[in-house]
């Protein structure tokens, strides 16, 4: 019998042991002075941050580097001008051109489908529903207006400032443009030169900077 | 007990909602029918079928029937207006606010003078067909009693299955006490009758027999000092390894439903791991890109988080609102924000540097090599051991893209031709130099 409630016991305490490496908590470390950074770890939790949190707004006033200011405003009248005024800085380049499909396939097809008819699979699944064709009667969409809504966003359709860079934002609108000149069947823009090393807009725009 | 009603309810509910699509579908293959023209159009000349599908095309961007959106709700809008300002509306919203009308001005105000855009390829009968769809009444998910059948043809499986047991335990201590109760009383008879019980001979116990004897004590002592040895190693070994690791978030985020019904790239959210050393987690903005529009889960999806994980996706979504500040019904911020504290998963120790950016946009790598099939997870988990050896196996094996990559194409062919390869390997970049990653 003594021995019967030995093997329990060590059975109990073996299934203790094993369910204490659960996975809901994070294993033991050895040392973890080698572990544990001094200096704070990236979306971290520290006393001297507000709220406890590493993860911070940039400090009013500032700018990352390479930052260029978007003059237009959000509003319907900012949207007119920008449509108006606002042109593609990028050269048409094959580069350009296939990050641009890149980054649409990435941040726009979802809704806006790999052929900009407005049918992603968002809309496919009834997730999401009324998004228009690029070429849609009564809508100017043009390099201008395509930028200032990644810009701003647009009614339903959230800003995509935060998720890109003003560079990627250009080459989204040649892909964007390209797209819909497809749909309306007028001519695309294609490459003037093939190779050009230098871009004109900055890369570094919500880069980390060390 | 309360899980195991909802169970109920849901079965329930996608029978009722069966029911109802079968009602419906049957309604519209009856207005698809010519002869029927007259019943399908509606008391304002409209057919509401047409009508749906044009205004899930053009107008459910901004435009819900029950709720407001970016545009006010629609449902009945045919009363509010006459035809024929909701055609001019329509065609053209802002040449009707040009000409001074008070209604165009007063539903411009009232929404931030947010201009509609203009539908001018719709016509006149297009618009009557919207109108008509606007009057299909919402749909009212009520459960009604519950029928003999359903009950029993649903997966009530959850309550019958505790009952049984239930019944089963019950049963088994019953037993249990009548056969207790039985030999006493045989006990007693026997006292009573004189009848002399057997006595039990008093035996060597056996776990002395069992200490005397060598051979045995000596295989349990091996296999126990082997099964501790196993134990212990094992143990020692999981020091420092999250391999597993899930631990609950403070929004249950499913990327089975984003990442893999949605087909949403992994980018998409977490657009820094393109850039930079971190693959970001997004920051609540992305998350309203989509929430904007869906405050709600479809039936479905809602009832399959129900029974199988236990999870309310509608309220994880009012989660968000909350944190993110969002005000549903007047559809704007309010400006009060809190954070939400998720819980990082991966954690590499400090000694140890990765960048994302270098394994994502330079080499290339998915996100699954690492990750797993994230896209198959409803509780996001460490898939991988994120050890050295791991990393180190990773570098031997991976031939490095240089494709396109024309600025090292010299080095590349120096180091191909050094190494007699075709290909080169992450390792023979100097992918297993130490500085490399600890410094």
């Amino acid at each position: 019998m003594k021995n019967i409630l030995h093997i329990s016991i060590a059975l109990v305490a073996m299934i203790v042991l094993v369910s204490c490496g659960g996975d809901t908590k994070p294993s033991y470390q050895y040392m973890p002075n080698m572990y544990e950074p001094v200096g704070y770890k990236t979306y971290g939790e520290y006393e001297v941050f507000p709220g406890k949190q590493e993860a911070m707004l940039p400090v009013l006033g500032t700018v990352p580097r390479g930052y260029a200011p978007y003059e237009y405003p959000d509003t319907t009248k900012g949207s007119d001008a920008a449509k108006k005024d606002l042109k593609n800085p990028l050269e048409v380049t094959q580069k350009n051109l296939d990050a641009g499909k890149e980054l649409y396939t990435i941040f726009c097809a979802v809704c806006h489908g790999d052929k900009g008819d407005g049918n992603g699979i968002l809309m496919q699944r009834e997730k999401i529903l009324g998004i228009p064709s690029y070429a849609a009667a009564g809508r100017l969409i043009n390099d201008g207006g395509v930028y200032h809504v990644q810009m701003y966003g647009l009614n339903s359709m959230g800003s995509y400032a935060s998720q890109t860079n003003e560079l990627e934002r250009w080459q989204i609108t040649q892909h964007v443009m390209n797209l819909k000149a497809t749909l309306e069947g007028t001519p695309l823009s294609v490459p003037v030169i093939v190779e050009v090393e230098e871009i004109p807009v900055s890369e570094t725009n919500n880069e980390e900077t060390y | 007990m309360q899980k195991v009603n909802l169970k109920r309810l849901s079965s329930i509910l996608s029978v009722v909602a069966l029911a109802l699509a079968l009602l419906l579908s049957k309604n519209v293959l009856a207005q698809a029918t010519p002869a029927d023209d007259t019943a399908a159009i509606s008391a304002n000349g409209g057919d509401a079928a047409l009508g749906e599908k044009l205004f899930k095309a053009n107008c459910a961007a901004c435009h819900k029937l029950y709720k407001k959106a970016t545009g006010p709700a629609l449902y009945g809008v045919g009363d509010k207006y006459e035809k024929e300002w909701l055609y001019s509306w329509v065609k053209n919203s802002a040449a009707l606010i040009a000409t001074g009308d008070s209604r165009a001005n007063a539903i411009f105000e009232e929404y931030n003078k947010s201009a509609m855009n203009a539908f001018p390829g719709l016509s006149n009968t297009d618009i009557d067909n919207l109108i008509a769809y606007t009057y299909t009444e919402k749909k009212v998910s009520v459960a009604p009693a519950p029928l003999p059948g359903a009950a029993a043809a649903g997966s009530g499986s959850g309550v019958s299955n505790n009952i049984i047991l239930g019944i089963l335990t019950f049963v088994f201590l019953l037993l249990v006490t009548i056969l207790f109760l039985v030999t006493k009383t045989l006990n007693k008879f026997a006292v009573a009758n004189g009848i002399a019980l057997p006595v039990r001979e008093h035996r060597k116990p056996i776990w002395k027999s069992f200490i005397e004897n060598q051979f045995l004590l000596l295989v349990t002592a091996v296999i126990f000092l082997l099964g501790s040895a196993y134990f212990i190693y094992g143990g020692l070994m999981s020091v420092g390894l999250d391999q597993g690791y899930a631990p609950v978030q403070p929004i249950h985020y499913s990327h089975r439903i984003h990442a893999g019904s949605n087909e949403i790239d992994c980018n998409y959210c977490h657009s820094s791991a393109r850039k930079s050393k971190h693959s970001g987690i997004p920051s609540l903005n992305v998350c309203m890109n989509c929430h904007k529009s869906i405050g709600e889960v479809a039936e479905g999806v809602q009832a399959e988080g129900l029974a199988e994980f236990g999870v309310d996706y509608n309220k994880e979504i009012q989660k968000l609102y909350k944190a993110v500040g969002w005000d549903e019904d007047n559809q704007n911020y309010t400006g009060e924000t809190e954070p939400v504290k998720w819980v990082r998963i991966h954690n590499l120790p400090d000694f140890a540097y990765f960048n994302h950016s270098q394994h994502v946009t330079v080499a290339g790598v998915d996100c699954q090599k690492c990750h797993g099939p994230v896209e198959e997870m409803e509780i996001m988990y460490q898939y991988s051991p994120l050890t050295m050896g791991w990393c180190i196996n990773c570098h031997r094996e991976t031939n490095v893209k240089v494709q396109g990559n024309d600025y090292y194409n010299k080095i590349h062919e120096e180091l191909s031709k050094k190494y007699g390869v075709e290909q080169l390997t992450a390792a023979q970049m100097g992918g297993l130099e130490c500085g490399k990653c600890h410094y």
